[in-house]
């Protein structure tokens, strides 16, 4: 599990990465919401994978899963959300501007 | 507290002369403004006189930095005393020529803003108890120094002059601070009291050594010792009131200031007499030769002080008692006698518009007053008998006697002593021969006397240097023994102030001094031709501006290859830097942890598979952007499922309700982008990135792996056990978001609030719809099935937001989830029905909703502050209604409702804004939407 885990989060990450060097906008974006989700996943790992009950609590149940890396990371994806609709409208904005999706902002080779 | 005061008076003057109305004459009102501190600040100092006297030490403390045992110490033995009598004195004096120096036509306002910074930073300085603060005042006095140097910004010369004195003096501010630092680590304490009664375990120490060349560095630099000399003529192109003042009494003279300060638990080991005594030697030797053909008034001088600060140093290094009194005695006489010679030079460039000595002459016909002021002041300088630089020399020639005799060695220090008594003697007389020679023409403008305010100062220094001449036991000597007192840190040496000790040495030395410096006078000619020719080509001041040049032109070089300009390279290199940074530490050292691995099920393997093929998908099909995004949408919605695997139901619904409006965004904004890459980058950078992109993920992988394998240790036991007695509720993720973690979850949504403001601010006054990509607009509408259902959807989709948002505190839901799921609602009405038929039915603002949701988790807060709670502290209470059962009231859900308004406000900003509509034809401008939505 925690080798599956590390791979999951592994290759989120070198796609997120590769996406993240490329020249236009768009893929940009996308790379980013790939390392995102890649990091998400990394910190609610950082609560451990093995057995335990979701956080709620219950009558009977005493072995929780840490909820601290839950609440860490669920405000993160709402704002992991409201920055990419951020880098969006930068995108939209800067080909308004320059009349090109290069990241650099003129067609480079 | 007084001590403070003094400090903060010249401080207060700092801003008042910028606030000042800017007409008319503003001379006597600036120097008034100033005076008026200054004065009340030497009050003060004179006031606590007996004091000091009596060998009372006042000192007043106020803690700093407790943690680091640091405290902001103010302390006033008799060398500081002396010093900010110097200080104050001068300074008034300056204040008071420099109203009639400058011009009115100048920036006046800055001129006086920048001295009164000086002057509080010096006297802080020298007040200083604390040896970290002391660092502190001396760095703010390289810094205004700069600002006065530079004043006249209009001049190349002046804003040279002001940069190298900066960095001469910020680079041995730097090793200063070094010094300093260690000084106190040895010393146990950075209380000035404390470290000067360190001598013994600090110079046993085996790090006194870096330390002293450390602490040295700044006292040479500051002073301007040989080799850092240099800079101390090119602050000449500063107005003559500010070199009078910095490079007589202050700025230069805190770094022998350091010196005496520090003397007793530096002075007395051989390290300390080698180095400073020999670097004081030659500062004063290398400055009378230079000054000695200077042409310039101003340079003749400036070399002067270079030299004059090295028979400091040079006292000081001598280690012995007697050399520090002499030293303390020369710091006070050499600062009234060269203040008031810059303040004659000044007066000279002023009246004849010009300070060339080879064009100077005659000024005795024009101005006898000044003469006799200038030339008094000068043969001060050169020791004649009579005037107070005389005195101090002659301390100064029986000391080299005294040291060359303790060493048993060849008499050199005498000898150099009286080289140097000669030379200065011979530039005081060159200094001289412009009043005298000529008939007093063919300057720029004819001189004569200057106003006679400008001439007070002049005459109070002088008055000072004569009485001082005569009388030098009744007028100084009880200000003397109490400063060299404190720099011995003992008792004082027996020592006769007199102008007359018989026939001795000391008296041949000065007499050959004399007669040698008149007879080098009378043959200055034959030098000048000499020294033409062997006047080194290459200086250490043109050693400064090659290491000037190269380090700019270096800056410049890699400024330029790292900030060319390219976004994609800085992502590259940003990327890069941080898996070296990553991997530096962990290569060869990496391990797996001990825990037991958790068992792994099939439909894991599957999920991590499809989650792994999805995320490469996106990766290699970016150019096909809609398929990227069918592909990333993939992701996401597995991600959503890993999180119920990993026991995670919140975060799970905030997943996919996030993805269902990160989708639609993304579709929306494809509207305005290219549908396709062009292919962009080789093959050659795209294999580079691949490695990259390998490297980094394998690295993530491995940390990830590494810390998954070890146990945790977590905080969260304490949540998982408070969340129902403290907070209230059972879902401890909504407690601790909106309970214990309150403010951090009002931070961000702030945060989601700024970025969607942002996101409307970024596409405000743009057309959007000129930027469409792909041509006509499809006009079809959505199936009516959809609409239908939609609207009939759309208040159970809101009151199943309102569930989710009722419930958060003790099952999955809460103000995100229940904010997502509404926004989720309303868009799919928008989809189905068009904007214009929402927004003309819902008149939803979703600014003020933002606004409000806000304000609405901020009063929860408050709310907690009127009830004597921190602030956002929760509280909650049952309440049994009938009929109902027992339910819960807590302010915690408030907070949650704030959540919810501002989530539901951010997102549906955010969308509405980018997907607004298109205009419509004329022909169904009517009612557009609504009409076209319904027809069949």
């Amino acid at each position: 599990m925690e080798a599956l885990m590390a791979v999951a989060v592994g290759a989120l990450v070198a796609c997120g990465v590769y996406l993240l060097l490329r020249a236009r906008t768009y893929p940009v974006i996308l790379g980013i919401m790939l390392l995102g989700y890649g990091v998400n996943l990394f910190l609610v790992g950082m609560g451990r994978v093995g057995a335990g009950a979701a956080p709620i609590l219950t009558e009977g149940t005493s072995d929780y899963v840490d909820p601290l890396p839950h609440a860490l990371v669920l405000t993160a994806i709402v704002i992991g959300f409201g920055m990419a609709a951020f880098i969006v409208v930068l995108a939209l904005r800067t080909r308004i501007a320059t009349d090109t999706d290069h990241v650099d902002g003129e067609e480079v080779l | 507290m007084t001590l403070f005061l003094t400090v903060l008076l010249p401080f207060l003057a700092v801003l008042p002369p910028l606030l000042v109305r800017r007409h008319g004459d503003q001379r006597s009102r600036l120097a008034g403004l100033c005076a008026i501190p200054t004065a009340a600040a030497l009050a003060l100092v004179v006031a606590a006189a007996r004091d000091v006297f009596a060998g009372a030490v006042p000192q007043a403390s106020v803690a700093w930095i407790p943690s680091l045992g640091l405290h902001a110490t103010l302390r006033m033995d008799g060398y500081a005393w002396v010093f900010a009598c110097l200080v104050l004195g001068i300074g008034l004096l300056i204040l008071l020529y420099a109203r009639y120096y400058l011009s009115a036509r100048e920036d006046l306002p800055r001129f006086f803003s920048a001295i009164m910074l000086f002057m509080g930073s010096m006297l802080g300085l020298v007040l200083a108890g604390n040896i970290i603060l002391l660092v502190v005042f001396w760095e703010l006095t390289s810094l205004s120094s700069f600002l006065l140097i530079g004043y006249w910004r209009h001049d190349e010369d002046a804003r040279a002059g002001a940069r190298m004195a900066l960095i001469v003096t910020g680079v041995g501010g730097l090793a200063l601070l070094g010094g300093v630092l260690l000084l106190g680590a040895i010393a146990g304490s950075h209380e000035l009291s404390a470290v000067l009664a360190a001598a013994g375990s600090v110079q046993q120490h085996p790090l006194y050594v870096p330390m002293l060349v450390l602490v040295l560095l700044g006292a040479f630099t500051k002073s301007a010792q040989f080799p850092f000399h240099f800079w101390l003529p090119r602050a000449m192109a500063a107005p003559t009131p500010v070199s009078a003042y910095l490079h007589s009494a202050t700025m230069v003279k805190a770094g022998v200031f350091l010196l005496g300060r520090l003397h007793p638990v530096l002075s007395g080991t051989p390290e300390w007499f080698y180095i400073v005594s020999i670097t004081g030697m030659a500062t004063l030797l290398l400055g009378a030769y230079r000054a000695m053909f200077a042409h310039d008034l101003k340079g003749l001088l400036a070399f002067s002080t270079v030299s004059h600060l090295g028979l400091i140093t040079l006292l000081f290094g001598f280690s012995s008692p007697l050399g520090a009194v002499a030293a303390v005695f020369h710091i006070m006489n050499h600062a009234t006698f060269k203040a008031s010679l810059f303040m004659a030079a000044g007066i000279i460039d002023h009246e004849t518009g010009t300070r060339d000595m080879r064009i100077l002459n005659g000024l005795w016909r024009h101005m006898p007053y000044t003469t006799a002021l200038a030339v008094l002041a000068a043969a001060a300088m050169a020791g004649v008998p009579l005037l107070n630089g005389f005195l101090s020399k002659e301390m100064f020639f029986a000391e080299s006697l005294f040291i060359a005799e303790m060493r048993g060695l060849r008499p050199i220090e005498p000898v150099l002593a009286v080289v140097a008594g000669i030379f200065s003697v011979a530039y005081s007389l060159r200094f001289i021969r412009i009043f005298f020679r000529g008939s007093g023409t063919g300057m720029p403008r004819a001189p004569q006397e200057p106003p006679r305010f400008m001439r007070i100062p002049v005459e109070v220094l002088v008055l000072v240097v004569v009485l001082v001449g005569i009388l030098p036991g009744l007028v100084i000597g009880p200000s003397l023994a109490i400063g060299a007192r404190a720099v011995l840190g003992g008792d004082l040496p027996y020592y006769h102030l007199t102008m007359w000790h018989g026939l001795n040495l000391p008296l041949l030395m000065s007499v050959i001094a004399l007669a040698g410096g008149t007879l080098l006078f009378l043959v200055r000619r034959k030098l000048y031709a000499v020294y033409g020719r062997v006047h080194p080509p290459v200086t250490i001041e043109a050693g400064y501006q090659g290491v000037a040049r190269a380090a700019s032109a270096g800056a410049a070089w890699l400024t330029g290859t790292l900030d060319n300009g390219s976004l994609q390279r800085y992502v590259l290199l940003l990327v890069g830097m941080a898996l070296l940074a990553g991997a530096v530490p962990v290569i060869g050292r990496f391990s797996a942890g001990a825990l037991p691995r958790t068992p792994v099920d099939a439909v894991t393997v599957a999920g991590t598979l499809m989650l792994v093929t999805a995320a490469v998908a996106t990766a290699a099909l970016h150019r096909h952007r809609l398929v990227a995004l069918i592909a990333i949408s993939a992701v996401g919605v597995i991600v959503s499922a890993g999180f119920v695997r990993l026991a995670a139901p919140d975060l799970a619904l905030t997943q996919l309700l996030v993805e269902i409006v990160t989708i639609l965004l993304v579709l929306l904004a494809l509207d305005y982008l290219p549908r396709r890459s062009p292919p962009d980058t080789r093959a050659a950078s795209r294999v580079r990135d691949i490695g990259i992109a390998a490297a980094a993920g394998a690295g993530v992988a491995a940390l990830a792996w590494g810390v998954l394998t070890r146990p945790a240790d977590s905080i969260s036991r304490y949540f998982i056990e408070q969340s129902k007695p403290a907070g209230g509720g059972t879902n401890i993720v909504n407690v601790i978001l909106v309970d214990f973690r309150g403010f951090d979850t009002l931070g961000e949504i702030a945060v989601l609030g700024i970025a969607a403001l942002g996101v409307v601010l970024l596409l405000s006054g743009v057309d959007l719809t000129a930027s469409r990509q792909h041509g006509e607009v499809a006009r079809d509408r959505a199936p009516l099935f959809l609409t239908m259902i939609t609207r009939a959807l759309l208040p159970f989709a809101l009151l199943f937001a309102l569930f989710l948002l009722l419930r958060g505190h003790n099952l999955p839901g809460g103000g995100f989830i229940a904010g997502l799921m509404a926004a989720v609602a309303l868009i799919l009405h928008y989809v189905a029905s068009g904007t214009h038929w929402t927004e003309s039915r819902l008149r939803l603002r979703y600014r003020p909703l933002i606004a409000i949701g806000l304000l609405t988790a901020l009063a929860t807060g408050l709310g907690a502050l009127a009830f004597g709670h921190p602030f956002l502290s929760a509280t909650f209470t049952y309440v049994d209604l009938p009929g109902f059962g027992e339910i819960e009231l807590a302010t915690a859900l408030v907070f949650d409702v704030g959540v919810f308004l501002t989530v539901v406000g951010a997102v549906m900003l955010m969308l509405s804004r980018l997907g607004e509509p298109v205009p419509e034809s004329p022909a169904d401008a009517a009612f557009p939407t609504e009409a076209a939505a319904w027809k069949p």
